[in-house]
């Protein structure tokens, strides 16, 4: 029997439903930014994804985002962009976030600096995805840095990746998967579905390659808030598929009709892709929509969460 | 030729380019960047990416593409441009001998290499180069 590393890890090897959710990005000094929207979450949610420097705008850093995170008794999921740092800088945040107590971690590529608002910046990408991934577990399980100098006392977490199934290359994107999980991904969040056409064949090679044997995929969930945020995620936002349907029926009725179209429409997402054999859990998404997760996972029937509520440390 | 830069290869390596080297250096980039647009990373492995070169890739990927390829197949960074993945998966249906080559897990770069000659770096055995924390355990000495 595997020794649980995490909270979410637990629930996964129970075979749970598990529901994640994206934290809302703060830019304030002002710690209540952050334990605020961790108060609102706490319980309703398995984890909480802290962000690194979503979308190549600069917000408050995930290191310190997940510390609140862990004092407002909320467990995260701390994200890793290789963008804005190298080797070095990324090992040394992998451990220091170990040793502030998070235990699990999301390793990805990131986007470009151009898609932000400092597109002046020198983009890194010294390492990718892949090579975060290995060089975690070789952290984790062998007890050294990628260099082979070796750690004193490594750190435990559960580590993930993240996929996007509806960006080409499509044939590619279970093997891009299989890669990951080579490299040492233990579970998945995937890139924003609403295609799900797409996921269900994703998912179906996924499994013929024998992958879904080894790894937890949680499928992304976006509640859209109004027609326009749904344009701007289609044409603004690489990488993500947005059907004409959903902006058919975003764009009907005033904005509280809208908002309330949206979190029908990621309700019948949930409920779609609970029948996909291989997914285990959603991973919830919004912008500047947080009382709609609330909403949503009530309505989806997945309360209480068997996490329950955990007392803040502070 | 000629721009001046640092060498920051390993000290076996660090001897100026003379004689055949600096001719090895010239015919490589000059074939490979009109027939690739090689980028001369100095540790090729265009057999495995279907012959598109992965350094072309705005983020340096070696692995595979991002997440932000857009629905038409072209790049997020410069749209104007086809995902160099998108033309490496398809490339790489065309060669028999390397197309499970995809399926691998390519080495971290080494940035020391930049701008030299990978046909020299092969040679040598220079870009079998791999840190020692990367070398799984059970082969390592």
């Amino acid at each position: 029997m595997t020794e649980p590393r995490s909270e979410l890890h637990r629930l996964l090897l129970s075979g749970e439903f598990v529901v994640t959710a994206e934290l809302e990005t703060t830019d304030s000094a002002d710690p209540a930014s952050v334990t605020t929207l961790a108060e609102a979450l706490r319980g309703k949610v398995d984890a909480v994804n802290c962000t690194d420097n979503s979308s190549s705008h600069t917000h408050i850093a995930p290191m310190a985002a997940a510390h609140l995170l862990l004092d407002s008794g909320v467990e995260p999921v701390m994200q890793f962009a290789c963008r804005d740092r190298n080797r070095l800088a990324l090992q040394a945040d992998l451990l220091g976030a170990a040793a502030l107590g998070v235990r699990n971690v999301l390793l990805m590529t990131g986007d470009d600096v151009t898609a932000g608002d400092h597109p002046e910046a020198k983009p890194l990408f010294d390492i990718d995805s892949v090579h975060l991934l290995r060089i975690a577990r070789i952290m984790r399980d062998e007890g050294r840095y990628l260099s082979g100098r070796p750690l004193t006392q490594p750190p435990s977490f559960l580590i993930g990746a993240v996929e996007n199934p509806f960006a080409p290359p499509l044939e590619f994107r279970p093997m891009r998967l299989g890669k990951k999980v080579e490299a040492g991904a233990e579970f998945f969040q995937t890139q924003i579905c609403f295609n799900l056409e797409k996921m269900r064949l994703f998912m179906a090679r996924c499994g013929e390659l024998g992958l879904l044997d080894h790894v937890w995929v949680l499928a992304g969930v976006f509640i859209p808030r109004s027609g326009r945020a749904t344009r701007y995620l289609r044409d603004q936002v690489p990488g993500i598929d947005v059907p004409d349907w959903v902006i058919q029926r975003m764009d009907v009725g005033p904005p509280e009709a809208q908002q309330r179209t949206g979190i029908e429409i990621a309700l019948e997402l949930v409920d779609a892709v609970r029948q996909i054999p291989g997914i285990s859990g959603v991973h919830l998404m919004t912008i500047h929509n947080e009382d709609a997760i609330l909403t949503l996972v009530e309505e989806a029937g997945l309360l209480p969460r068997p996490s329950g509520v955990r007392q803040p440390v502070a | 030729m000629g721009r001046a830069r640092l060498d920051r290869r390993p000290p076996q390596t660090s001897p100026a380019p003379g004689g055949f080297r600096k001719v090895l250096l010239l015919v490589e980039r000059s074939t490979k960047e009109a027939v690739w647009d090689c980028r001369m990373c100095g540790q090729c492995i265009l057999h495995s990416t279907g012959l598109s070169c992965p350094m072309r890739c705005p983020k340096s990927l070696r692995n595979g593409p991002c997440g932000g390829v857009l629905q038409d197949g072209s790049c997020e960074v410069v749209p104007e441009m086809r995902c160099v993945w998108v033309a490496a998966w398809e490339g790489s249906r065309k060669l028999p001998l390397w197309r499970h080559h995809m399926e691998h897990v390519e080495r971290p770069t080494d940035w020391r290499l930049q701008e030299t000659s990978s046909w020299e770096n092969l040679l040598t055995r220079r870009d079998h180069h791999v840190p020692d924390g990367w070398v799984p355990a059970k082969e390592r000495p």
